[in-house]
């Protein structure tokens, strides 16, 4: 293995790349993380990339963000977690810095306006198909309990405009009692 | 206090988003436009349309926009920190656990119940975006009041997106410029 200060270095610009090329995505980053950090480096194994991944994608917050720090700590401890971040947080904060800085100039402009409302509607339908496709997931997993959470929840905050957060406590809580209930069955 | 809002508002975006890609997005809706107003619908839906097009996550993205937008570049590091701090924290702590003991059946079941809650969500917030691109800032939502190109573009984009099977962005990026030229 190699000193600690080359890994650092090595992995703050492996992660720096990925972060600034990769669109579409947290699902998407892990993947190219698995590529460079498991086929190419070497440094982790595939099974246990696989573990991290899965921690990355059930843990809150962004994806990509949650990847850089297994692999971070994995590698390289605290200082690995932080270099990590850094790296990831650092494409989209100047990338994002700098459009804002020309949003309302550019939002006056009809031409532009005209076009960002068109895109509004296209975002609408990317969001409706993604929704699409999760919901025929969620439906083909034939699980009677999942739909009735999907509607409740639906329900909560489309229409009883619930906050989204006490949805997400409640949910969990619901997870939680049938995992449980699960490990008694199991255990019978 | 600005920036104590501006942290604890993104530190709740970070802690309560499960499952990626746009699990974020329900929560910054109902922090940012609902509870602070921060941003109108109507500039969350262009933020939604920006995060798509540039790398980063949707939450990333967004705490920098609203913080500059609140309070500058201070603003955007707080909203920024804000949003990675539980992440940083409970990813560390399972990693942890998980090097030490290599099993974590008992989080993902848990997370099973999550994930239909999430699709939820997610629906619920694609209708706010929907109704704000197709109405615009009216107010009362009537049909005389709708803008039916932009029905048509959605129509379009849906069918390019599912039946065809395009690139979301170029998706988006065709939406745009189809509003553009036919006015």
């Amino acid at each position: 293995m190699q000193s600690k200060k080359t890994i650092l270095i090595k992995l703050f610009i492996s992660t720096l790349y990925l972060s600034a090329f990769t669109f579409g995505g947290g699902y998407v980053i892990v993947t190219l993380m698995k590529k460079k950090f498991v086929d190419q480096y070497h440094w982790i194994e595939e099974e246990e990339m696989l573990d991290l991944i899965a921690i990355a994608q059930s843990s809150p917050g962004a994806i990509a963000v949650n990847g850089a720090i297994v692999v971070g700590y994995k590698l390289a401890g605290i200082a690995g977690v932080i270099t990590a971040i850094i790296a990831t947080i650092l494409p989209p904060f100047l990338v994002i810095s700098l459009i804002s800085v020309f949003y309302q100039a550019f939002r006056d402009n009809l031409l532009v306006s005209r076009m960002l409302e068109g895109m509004q509607a296209g975002v609408g339908a990317v969001i409706a198909s993604v929704v699409y496709e999760m919901f025929r997931g969620i439906i083909k997993g034939k699980d009677p309990a999942s739909v009735f959470l999907m509607i409740g929840a639906f329900l909560a905050s489309c229409i009883l405009k619930i906050n989204v957060i006490d949805i997400v406590i409640v949910c969990g809580l619901i997870g939680l009692f049938r995992a449980r209930m699960d490990r008694k069955e199991t255990k019978k | 206090m600005i920036y104590l809002q501006l942290f604890l508002s993104f530190l709740q975006i970070g802690a309560f988003s499960f499952g990626g890609g746009y699990a974020a997005m329900p929560l910054i809706q109902s922090q940012v436009v609902t509870l602070h107003g921060w941003l109108s619908m109507s500039e969350f839906t262009d933020l939604i349309t920006i995060s798509q097009m540039t790398p980063g996550p949707i939450a990333i993205n967004s705490a920098t926009f609203v913080g500059i937008k609140i309070a500058g570049i201070p603003g955007a590091i707080t909203a920024t920190i804000g949003c990675i701090l539980p992440s940083c924290i409970l990813v560390t702590l399972i990693a942890k656990l998980y090097l030490k003991y290599r099993s974590m059946t008992m989080f993902q079941r848990v997370l099973n119940s999550l994930r239909p809650a999430v699709v939820a969500m997610i629906a619920s917030a694609g209708i706010s975006v929907l109704v704000s691109a197709f109405w615009g800032s009216e107010v009362s939502l009537k049909l005389a009041n709708i803008n039916w190109n932009l029905v048509i573009i959605f129509v379009i984009c849906i069918f390019l997106l599912l039946k065809v099977k395009i690139n979301p962005i170029l998706v988006m990026v065709l939406a745009g410029i189809l509003n553009g030229i036919f006015p």
